[in-house]
């Protein structure tokens, strides 16, 4: 079981969690402007990144918010957490090499 | 291709087992081949033989980033099954449920093919209702499956649990006889042998990094760990490495990668006569030949490659096990390992050609693509050889999302094994 930082409430256990996919995959802002292949990548088309993936978690039996997180898919090995509307902290994937 | 049978076994024997051939020869690659298939699971393994077998394609090659088999073939739980929901499925499953019952003469290789029967629990209403009407769906495509009371599948697997006390009682069962189990290895090596001996190489410890294009984007080679290989047709069949591969060609997929567990305890005698499914409660078992009983768990929330579970995720499979079949509460388990499946938006699979000429892709298998191996294998080898699909894996195409013509498996209830 995964120890995942909630940036909110701090280290807890992987069961208090529930996970809600990639993170920054952003709907578009005009849904009439938007072609089939524009809406099948929104929908359905992901990164599914061998490496440092970018993914939304929820303290769902916690403090119930959102937040992101970068995980190594290699190895589940967390680099970082951050709250939603924060871009996404390479730095940290640099630090943690 | 020295071929099996009883009197080859006798002739061995009087020579005490020393003089048998390898079962494929050691293949390093050559420079150019005609088509290239990446993974050297069954399914890839398959294709390979298909298309040398029935295609004529004979300067092919399989390359395999680690040992054959040693993907989701070797790790999974080998139910097979074709009581699919929808016509498309159904004509899909069942396509490979025929060529299970006669692939162990053909390749002449005992894949062990043993049609014991699946029996899946129902246990709410919900399940009673939605396996009634797969029941029905599946007659009228000619598909084999029968709903069974809780009397009647405790007579068809005597150690199950069908007493009124339970959390989730059993309220009856559907079961496919037609259904059963296959030795996963053997499937491997089966279409191994057979593809080797139509002049297929078997390229082992062999990773594809890259994937060269022309001017006009037809595929040109690939760049593996053993050097350069030209060649204009790819199949790449990589299962939960798909997008990744599919990345060196620059394709975006609809694939998410997850780990999903299997264990197997301890051997004891032959108590176990078929296969049980429970998708509500979530739990898999049958019995080996070897005695073992070998459970299938769940996948892990997140996508990863690790190829191991979380413990909590078999745990609660014991659980369920438990409850079902009492008897085995005071059994061991001796291992447990992961697998990585590609999961596709609506759980069906893609046997396709893409935008990028030469390039084919067979993907998105996920939790449930060992039962369709002679058949995904037979499919993606036709497609690849006439740069068309088959009319059955038509439909099983990667433009159905953007035309949102999904093949909804998901929403029709089965978990997929
Ligand atoms: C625990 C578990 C239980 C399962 N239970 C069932 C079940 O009961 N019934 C069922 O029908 N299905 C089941 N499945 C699913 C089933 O195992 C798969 O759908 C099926 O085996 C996929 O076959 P394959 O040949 O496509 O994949 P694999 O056997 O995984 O082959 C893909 C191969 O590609 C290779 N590869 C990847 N990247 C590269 C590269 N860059 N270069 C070269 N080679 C590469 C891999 O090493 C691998 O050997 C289960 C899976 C798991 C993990
Ligand atoms: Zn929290």
């Amino acid at each position: 079981m995964l120890l995942i930082t909630c940036p909110f409430c701090g280290p807890r256990p992987e069961l208090e969690f529930g996970y809600a996919g990639e993170a920054h995959v952003v709907r578009a802002q005009d849904p009439r402007e938007v072609s089939d292949s524009q809406w099948t990548e929104y929908l359905y088309q992901r990164s599914n990144v061998r490496g440092v993936h970018a993914e939304r978690w929820r303290h769902a039996h916690g403090c119930a918010q959102f937040f992101n997180a970068l995980r190594d898919t290699t190895t589940d090995h967390f680099v970082a957490t951050y709250r939603i509307g924060e871009s996404r902290p390479d730095a940290a994937v640099e630090a943690g090499r | 291709m020295q071929r099996f049978s009883a009197f080859a076994l006798v002739k061995h024997a009087l020579s005490g087992h020393q003089h048998w051939q390898p079962q494929w020869r050691d293949a390093t690659p050559k420079p150019a081949y005609d088509a290239v298939i990446v993974g050297g699971g069954g399914h890839g393994l398959g294709a390979a033989y298909y298309l040398a077998k029935e295609h004529g394609l004979r300067n092919i090659a399989v390359l395999e980033k680690g040992w054959i088999g040693g993907g989701n073939t070797g790790r999974n739980t080998t139910i097979i099954r074709s009581n699919y929901l929808f016509d498309e499925s159904a004509a899909l499953y069942d396509h490979a449920l025929k060529l299970w019952e006669g692939l162990s003469q053909d390749i002449n290789y005992n894949v062990m093919f043993s049609q014991r029967g699946v029996l899946m629990l129902a246990h709410n209403v919900h399940d009673e209702q939605s396996f009634k009407r797969h029941i029905h769906a599946n007659r009228l495509n000619g598909v084999d499956n029968e709903w069974l009371t809780p009397a009647q599948a405790k007579e068809f697997c005597p150690p199950l649990n069908i007493s009124g006390n339970m959390r989730h009682p059993v309220l009856g069962a559907a079961l496919q006889r037609r259904a059963g189990t296959a030795r996963h290895d053997a499937v491997a090596w089966g279409y191994a042998r057979a593809a080797d001996a139509l002049g297929v190489d078997i390229i082992q410890n062999c990773e594809v990094t890259a994937i060269h294009r022309d001017a006009f984007g037809h595929v040109t080679g690939v760049t593996t760990s053993r050097g350069e290989i030209a060649t204009r047709k790819i199949g790449v069949s990589a299962a939960g490495n798909s997008s990744v591969v599919m990345g060196m060609a620059g394709l975006r997929m609809p694939l998410e990668s997850f780990p999903l567990q299997a264990l197997v305890s301890e051997p004891i005698k032959p108590i176990f006569p078929c296969v049980v499914m429970s998708n509500t409660i979530h739990a898999y078992m049958s019995q080996s030949d070897k005695g073992e009983l070998v459970i299938g768990a769940g996948t892990d929330a997140y996508t990863s490659y690790t190829q191991r579970g979380a413990l909590h995720i078999s745990a609660h499979t014991l659980e369920a096990i438990c409850e079902l079949f009492p008897d085995f509460r005071r059994m061991r388990m001796l291992r447990n390992w992961g697998g990585i499946v590609d999961v596709t938006p609506d759980r069906s699979p893609i046997i396709a050609k893409t935008p990028v000429p030469g390039l084919y892709v067979n993907c998105g298998w996920g939790t449930g693509g060992f039962k369709a191996t002679p058949g995904a294998a037979h499919l993606f080898a036709w497609t690849i050889a006439r740069g068309e699909p088959h009319t059955i894996n038509a439909p099983f195409n990667l433009e159905r999302f953007a035309r949102g013509m999904l093949i909804d498996e998901a929403a029709a209830a089965a978990v997929a094994h």
